[in-house]
């Protein structure tokens, strides 16, 4: 029984998957990653709902009509500067910037964080699913605040690059 | 006393319905049985989904300031602390503010008096500290005290996992979401954020009891089978010291009743919803209803139809030309209608339609 929308999402459990992140939001290719930061888009509903598109200066976050369409990235070319104003803004949480190209070992995953106290650049990390389970290590690159945010602040993690599909959370070691 | 309009409930719907109103010259006073303005804008601490026009983005408390700003730039009287008891043939109102008891005339009457949360009895529920997701998330938000630390959320809708994510953000330990269906029924995106941060949302399970002293102390949990029967052996017991019922809300319709308005029921709008055209005038002359009263939707939808009911009201009034009034209002709908789209949406649409309809076939 399928209680809102498609039935071909799992509702089961309220974990999002990358297969289904493919299918109704598009994933980027490892060429695409290879340029830089992208905006991964992780919003699998047809929710009325647009600020993604609206803000990114760029025009690389597509949602049209209706506004019920599922947002998809178009950025073939590498043009997102990874100013995090579409983490910033998404009401649902579900926009991250991962860069595949921060070193040779490692990825940077840039997240929303509304929690306080705010973690402390280098601080050492566990990098965390889609499923809430812990799955590496890692440290705190950058904390962005600024009072234009309302609330929102944007922390950049930076975790071994063979884990920047999956981890979207971080734990902190004295929690 | 007496004033041209008169808008019961200063939420999100009687605001924008106040504002509207106001601002095309209507002697508008706003009656409030709390002591602040808002509803529940102030405890939405949370960015609302939508377009730009609907402010998508802004957190419902910053709204909520944006509001209260619109009301008195255009001299809309606002009496707090008074609560409407009664709603009485030729648009009268009872009016108390705990002192004394007075009548007000009102021209045209808004009733935008929002919604209750629904309960849930279980052996045990009413131990202090079993309370509804809205009043622990008023607690938290608003008056800034956190009712407990470990908490277990009963319903899986937008209230149980924005609560859910609030209550973690203020602190507390939640212990898991329940949801007696076999589905989550919110946004994936609020029950995937909830999920990450390590709160398990357990699907086809209820709270089977509770059990404490002079505060609940613990619940049992259990999976339950097609027909919501617990599974025997499958009971969990959980130490919690705060439960947050999320199983719905229903339209506070209690004036509307007393006013001797026309209902139909809806389950997808929350229960019994007075009927209404497209300008939320309900079955009684000169009486609009706007916002949850009107069938159980969210404050973005609230707004619109406060719109609507604002303008509807100044145009019988003569206050604005009727075709200014109409365009205003189109937009007003077209941006309803936005809102009604897609899987969680289309319910909703087809109850109002319904609701609409039955208003022309009275």
């Amino acid at each position: 029984m399928s209680v809102n929308g498609s039935s071909l999402i799992d509702r089961t459990n309220g974990i999002i998957t990358l297969e289904e992140i493919r299918k109704y939001n598009g994933y980027p290719s490892e060429e695409r990653f290879s340029k830089g930061p992208v905006p991964i888009i992780e919003c699998i509903e047809e929710i009325p709902c647009n600020p993604c598109e609206t803000v990114c200066n760029r025009n690389l976050i597509k949602v049209g009509t209706p506004i019920t369409n599922c947002p998809r990235l178009i950025d073939p070319d590498g043009e997102c500067t990874g100013c995090a104003q579409c983490i910033i803004i998404c009401p649902g949480l579900a926009v991250f910037i991962v860069d595949k190209t921060f070193s040779t070992r490692e990825a940077s995953i840039s997240l929303p964080y509304e929690e306080l106290p705010l973690p402390e650049e280098g601080e050492s990390i566990i990098g965390i699913d889609r499923t809430g389970r812990a799955v590496c290590e890692g440290h705190i690159h950058k904390v962005l605040r600024n009072r234009k945010f309302s609330h929102t602040n944007v922390v950049t993690i930076v975790i071994p690059k063979h884990f920047a599909d999956d981890v979207r959370h971080f734990q902190r070691r004295d929690k | 006393m007496k004033t041209e309009l008169a808008v019961i409930g200063a939420g999100p719907a009687g605001l924008c319905a106040a504002i509207e109103a106001a601002k095309n010259g209507v002697d508008v006073t706003l009656i409030d049985e709390n002591r602040t303005a808002g509803g529940q804008l102030f405890k939405q601490i949370h960015r609302f989904f939508g377009s730009e026009e609907h402010l998508a983005g802004i957190r419902g408390f910053e709204i909520g300031d944006m509001l209260l700003e619109d009301a008195e730039k255009y001299g809309v009287k606002v009496l707090l602390d008074t609560v409407v008891w009664g709603l009485f043939p030729d648009l009268k109102l009872g009016l108390s503010d705990g002192k004394s008891v007075t009548i007000m005339e009102a021209q045209k009457i808004v009733v935008s008096t929002g919604a209750s949360e629904n309960s849930l009895s279980f052996t045990g529920w009413t131990l202090p500290n079993i309370m509804g997701a809205g009043a622990a998330q008023t607690m938290v938000n608003v008056q800034r005290v956190l009712p407990g630390e470990k908490v277990l959320i009963i319903g899986s809708g937008n209230v149980g996992l924005i609560v859910a994510f609030q209550l973690l953000q203020a602190g507390a330990e939640v212990v898991a979401v329940v949801e007696a269906l076999p589905e989550v029924r919110g946004y994936q995106v609020h029950a995937s954020k909830i999920v990450r941060m390590g709160i398990p949302i357990l699907t086809n399970h209820t709270i089977t009891r509770a059990e404490g002293d002079t505060r609940v102390r613990q619940a049992e949990i259990a999976q339950i089978d097609a027909q919501f029967k617990p599974l025997a052996g499958s009971e969990t017991i959980l130490d919690v010291d705060l439960i947050c019922i999320a199983v719905g809300l229903r339209p506070l319709a209690e004036l509307c009743w007393m006013a001797g308005m026309e209902f139909e029921y809806e389950p997808q709008l929350g229960g019994f919803v007075p009927l209404h055209d497209e300008s939320m005038q309900s079955s009684i002359d000169g009486i609009w209803v706007a916002g949850d009263v009107a069938g159980i939707e969210e404050a973005s939808s609230a707004m619109e139809e406060g719109r609507l009911a604002g303008v509807a009201a100044a145009v019988s009034l003569d206050k604005i030309e009727r075709k200014l009034g109409g365009e205003s209002m189109d937009q007003a709908r077209l941006r309803l209608r936005a809102l009604r789209l897609g899987p969680y949406g289309d319910n909703r649409q087809e109850s109002k339609e319904r609701i609409i309809q039955r208003y022309y076939a009275m």
